[in-house]
């Protein structure tokens, strides 16, 4: 099973790097973005075939380690 | 204090990528007078006796995923974890000020600095407080002037933990200019309240982002770092 975790900093969280972003665009001369942030994508595959049970499994990944949960959220999608 | 200096034992945990550690051993042995054990990180316990544990500086494991957060879940720190519950001395420079917010050991999180530039420099600091294990050398209030080399430096926590560590006298280290005064350059990071550096709520565990190892010998300039790992010499 194919699954895909997307990791955000939390509203309010300084984003320096998405601003420095945003800075580039505007300076590509692409105008329109009015705002960056940047967030991870972890693409995963996994041997479990149901999905209750991966999810459980993602959840706990992301708790333990893929999201600092003091400044991070976290998203699981599967494919 | 004198026969105390023998019998402080320093434990440096290595990680892969962890760089300051020889540092770390020089700093320790001219104060404390014994030779630190090293420690890998794949290790599960501490060696016997050991009084103080201390996280070196570096890039453990390329700072990958964010900094400090893979050697946080190392195998060695659930016994560093036990030995800073007994009331053992802690001390994590740099990136091991990273590893310890990681794992839990200290709140709070060290981000990305804000002006987003790697900052490697020399920086005052003030001594919050000099009646701990780490600061009992110097005096309270007393500007020191040592080396930051970090691009994630900038610590932030919630609102309430920030008023429970200033409220418990825990940040152990401002940023400064060299007269003690508080103003925006003088903060490489845009770190909250200027916050360097934080102890644990039993002031056993340090965390700090600047490098007092580097400052021990009158060769590179300066012997501010000194005092600490004296003060560690006399536990």
């Amino acid at each position: 099973m194919k699954a895909r975790v997307i990791v955000t900093l939390k509203d309010g969280i300084l984003d320096p790097q998405g601003k420095a972003i945003e800075g580039a665009l505007k300076s590509l001369g692409i105008e329109g973005i009015d705002s960056v942030r940047q967030g991870k994508i972890f693409e995963m595959e996994l041997a479990a075939d149901d999905r209750t049970t991966a999810a459980g499994l993602l959840r706990s990944a992301c708790e333990k380690l893929l999201a600092n949960q003091i400044i991070e959220n976290f998203q699981v999608e599967f494919l | 204090m004198g026969n105390n200096r023998q019998r402080m034992n320093t434990t440096i945990v290595l990680f892969p990528g962890s760089n300051r550690e020889r540092d770390a051993i020089r700093a320790i042995e001219k104060t404390t007078g014994k030779k630190p054990s090293i420690v890998w990180h794949g290790e599960t316990a501490l060696p016997a006796g050991t009084g103080l544990v201390l996280l070196p500086g570096g890039f453990s494991y390329g700072d990958y995923l964010r900094c400090g957060a893979i050697a946080a879940r190392a195998p060695i720190m659930d016994a560093v974890r036990a030995h800073a519950t007994r009331g053992g001395l802690v001390l994590g420079i740099c990136n091991g000020f990273q590893i310890l917010v990681e794992s839990g050991l200290l709140p709070g999180v060290l981000m990305r600095n804000a002006n987003l530039r790697f900052v490697c420099r020399m920086q005052h600091l003030t001594v919050e407080r000099a009646d701990t294990a780490f600061t009992s050398h110097y005096r309270p209030g007393q500007v020191i002037k040592v080396a930051i080399a970090h691009g994630e430096g900038n610590y932030s926590a919630d609102a309430e933990t920030i008023k429970r560590l200033e409220g418990g006298g825990r940040v152990a280290f401002r940023y400064c200019d060299s007269r003690g005064g508080r103003n925006g350059d003088a903060n490489p990071n845009g770190s909250i309240n200027d916050i360097a550096g934080i102890y644990s709520e039993n002031f056993r565990v340090l965390g700090l982002m600047p490098h007092p190892e580097n400052l021990i010998d009158p060769l590179v300039g300066g012997i501010d770092g000194r005092g600490l790992f004296e003060s560690l010499a006399c536990n």
